[in-house]
């Protein structure tokens, strides 16, 4: 079968032959084999590490989690700037964690936290940060100060914590380019190797938002006038 | 220049950093990749606390001891388990998602060789969880990481005969260039050498043992490195892990009949023996979940269905697992004392990379979590206290400059060898030679070979030349590594004519007490590795 890669903008095809392997098995195949100088980031090959997420054929994937199929054109993830080949540079969208305070803030004694309580975030920890939402997302392709997906994710999964002390400090920081600027188109949700809803935890914290006195901006000025957001030139 | 230099970014590093950083010490971490990508994230199963109510810390600290055959250090293991119950306690302060029981407690779970409901899970992600906030936690702090830097040497001085390490040299993957970071002490916490088994292991392909290495190469003694611990189950085919909660949950293991034939609970040495054996008799060995049922496979094991799907082609809800032993944790590493500090002054070591004496010949499931916890805090502590005597490091651009010179010389090697190829040898010679039963013969032809690839070197080489995001190189200098750890292994194997724990000799297939309740020990002395042994420096056995 023959695997397209797009390196630095120009499309390399390499014929290997179809077995039952994960794209990255081919990766590997092809750099140790046919060319040494193939660049991508790989790890625990178990869908946990998040190091190979890539696109094929327009779609973010975990090469580890991927069958490939003839033909197939593979890339590295959009929107974060391309160190080589299918490695890119993600340290701009992990920042973006800080940005939204996305960790715990706990009392002095810790309630206890029933099954049906752990359960809420359950799924929103298992995130890998791998970067396929943020290459998904169009509001983060326009706007390189959105907080974005993986980084809301986050900061809802410490909001929703039963244990968690500072809800109005989160729910703070995810004010500005944050909660009210995704447009909830849902991109960020196929792509996710881990089966997390990025826009749904958005919504939640948009509710929240509400519930502590927050607006959309778009609705805050309302009494001046309505404003619905669009970019003004 | 920082007060505590932090090398490796996984689940010790980040748990040593934080420690560091509450002691009072400026700190960086250093990784060759980011935190979150580290081997932390592939642990399942668990973190062993003894806080249930049928549990004692005495009966942790008992199976932790008879578990390490003899070769733990009762007072390190004490030290473990005792703390073992504020560790978890700190875990769920700094917000750690653990599953939980009907009673609203920290869910428990029995893996191999405990006595009781020990593990701690958060499903079968408690690494990947357990990492995730602790990398959060370093956001709060404000930890500062230096990520993508892959570590080339350590920097000592020598001080009235005193040797520091003061310092290390790095290779940033994206620009290729050299950085030395100069530090009042450093933490070496870089990960275990199973990957010296290539494709006959658990592990991440990041996981060469390169600070061990690198210590190893600045006077550094390393010890116990013939103890390799083979995870009973990983898939048969990508040798991926399937977890012991899938066998605490009360899976079962099938031979190619169809029948059950060992105790699926026993510790993990013994278990991988008798599947090795089972394998080799009737020619395959199953995990069977099917009982479990498909609600509790996906809420309890979710990964494992998945994997078992994608690499395996089968569904655990409805077919057997085919799996095979292969080498999932080094209890060899960086020897060191009490404050987790090696024989060079100012060098720290903790996690796999580190040999704290607590696992012994064979770790137990659920024990790495609580020692990069336990000891990651006090390494951290020991570190920013040894760094608060340090005024000044002196700042020695020559060692930059030798490894710059070294690294163009291995930028010359002539290519005539693939050492894609040789690194595939290698495993597949450690996996039937240094693996789950070895033998004097078979250990010195692994040798020789070993020492034949070392002598090769010059004729591989790398065919990348770029300076950015070069892996070919990268690459190429683990499997330098690993070609030196994999002779310290292998000469600590033959020089164990005994069988203890892991280590598991066909041709001395007893227990030797006399001669080998005591730690191998090795050096590099003028360019040669040479072995020595300790006795139990505390109240051992």
């Amino acid at each position: 079968m023959t695997i397209n890669i797009i390196r630095n903008g120009k499309k390399a095809t390499f014929k290997v032959v179809q077995k039952d392997e994960t794209l990255l098995q081919v990766l590997t195949e092809i750099k140790t084999t046919q060319d040494a100088s193939l660049s991508f980031a790989s790890g625990c090959r178990s869908s946990v590490c998040g190091s190979c997420a890539m696109r094929v054929n327009g779609k973010e994937v975990l090469a580890c989690a991927y069958k490939p199929e003839s033909g197939d054109i593979i890339e590295p993830l959009k929107n974060v700037p391309l160190v080589r080949d299918l490695v890119v540079d993600v340290e701009k969208a992990l920042s973006f964690n800080k940005v939204a305070k996305a960790w715990a803030v706990s009392p002095e004694a810790l309630p206890s936290v029933s099954p049906e309580q752990a359960e809420v975030n359950e799924v929103q920890s298992d995130c890998i940060l791998c970067g396929a939402c943020y290459s998904a997302c169009p509001v983060y392709a326009v706007n390189p100060e959105f907080i974005g997906p993986f980084a809301l994710t986050r900061n809802w999964r410490y909001v929703s914590d039963v244990r968690e002390a500072d809800v109005a400090g989160k729910i703070d920081a995810v004010q500005t380019n944050g909660v009210w600027d995704c447009t909830l188109c849902g991109e960020c949700v196929p792509v996710c190797p881990q089966g997390i809803a990025p826009k749904s935890d958005i919504d939640m914290l948009r509710n929240k938002s509400n519930v502590l006195g927050y607006m959309d901006p778009k609705y805050a000025n309302f009494g001046g006038g309505l404003d619905f957001g669009a970019p003004s030139f | 220049m920082v007060d505590v230099l932090v090398i490796g970014s996984g689940g010790a590093g980040m748990v040593a950093a934080l420690s560091a950083k509450e002691a009072g010490a400026t700190v960086m971490v250093v990784g060759k990749s980011y935190p979150t990508r580290s081997q932390t994230c592939m642990a399942q199963g668990g973190i062993n606390a003894a806080i249930g109510e049928s549990d004692s810390v005495s009966a942790h600290i008992a199976d932790t001891l008879k578990s390490s055959q003899g070769l733990g250090d009762k007072k390190a293991i004490a030290k473990l388990c005792e703390e073992g119950i504020e560790a978890v306690a700190w875990l769920d302060k700094i917000g750690l998602p653990f599953s939980r029981s009907a009673e609203s407690k920290i869910a428990q779970r029995r893996l191999g060789g405990a006595s009781a409901d020990r593990a701690c899970y958060a499903q079968d992600y408690t690494g990947l969880k357990i990492l995730h906030t602790l990398y959060d936690n370093c956001l709060k702090n404000q930890i500062t990481f230096l990520n993508e830097h892959f570590l080339l040497e350590l920097i000592t001085q020598e001080d009235q005969e005193v040797k520091r390490v003061v310092g290390a040299v790095f290779k940033s993957l994206k620009s290729g260039e050299l950085t030395s970071i100069y530090a009042r002490s450093i933490i070496m916490a870089t990960g275990g050498y199973s990957r010296v088994y290539d494709h006959y292991s658990t592990n991440a392909t990041g996981s060469s043992g390169d600070g061990l290495a690198v210590a190893l190469r600045a006077g550094a003694i390393l010890s116990d490195m013939e103890f390799v611990q083979f995870h009973p189950t990983g898939l048969k085919n990508a040798s991926i892990l399937i977890s012991e909660s899938a066998r605490g949950a009360g899976g079962h293991l099938l031979n190619a009949h169809g029948e059950r034939f060992t105790d699926e609970l026993q510790p993990r040495d013994s278990l991988s023996r008798a599947i090795d054996v089972e394998i080799q008799k009737s020619g395959a060995v199953f995990l069977d979940i099917r009982h479990l049922g498909e609600n509790f496979i996906d809420h309890e094991l979710p990964q494992e269905r998945k994997l078992a799907k994608l690499y395996e082609n089968v569904d655990p809800v409805t077919d057997v697992i085919p799996i095979k032993p292969v080498a999932h944790y080094t209890m060899g590493g960086i020897a060191v004392d009490d404050n987790a500090e090696s024989n060079l002054e100012g060098l720290f070591a903790v996690g796999e990379c580190a040999n704290h004496n607590v696992h012994g010949a064979n770790r137990l499931g659920g024990n790495s979590l609580l020692e990069l916890v336990v000891f990651g805090k006090e390494a951290g502590k020991q570190a920013a206290l040894s760094a608060q005597a340090i005024d000044d490091v002196a700042e020695n651009s020559e060692v930059q400059a030798e490894v710059a010179y070294k690294l163009e010389m291995i930028k010359s090697y002539t290519n005539e060898i693939d050492f894609y190829q040789k690194r595939q040898e290698l495993g597949t010679l450690f996996y039937h030679f240094a693996g789950i039963t070895r033998s004097e013969e078979g250990l010195s032809s692994a040798l020789e070979q070993v020492h034949g690839m070392q002598h090769e070197l010059p004729k591989m080489g790398i065919l990348d030349s770029s300076d950015i995001y070069n892996t070919n190189l990268i690459e190429f200098l683990e499997f330098i590594n690993m070609l030196t750890l994999a002779e310290t292994m292998l000469v600590a194997m033959l020089e164990r004519r005994e069988s203890r724990g892991a280590h598991a000799r066909e041709d001395f297939s007893e227990k030797d007490d006399l001669l080998y309740a005591k730690h191998s020990a090795i050096i590099l002395h003028y360019q040669r590795i040479e072995i020595g042994y300790t006795t139990m420096q505390r109240e051992g056995v």
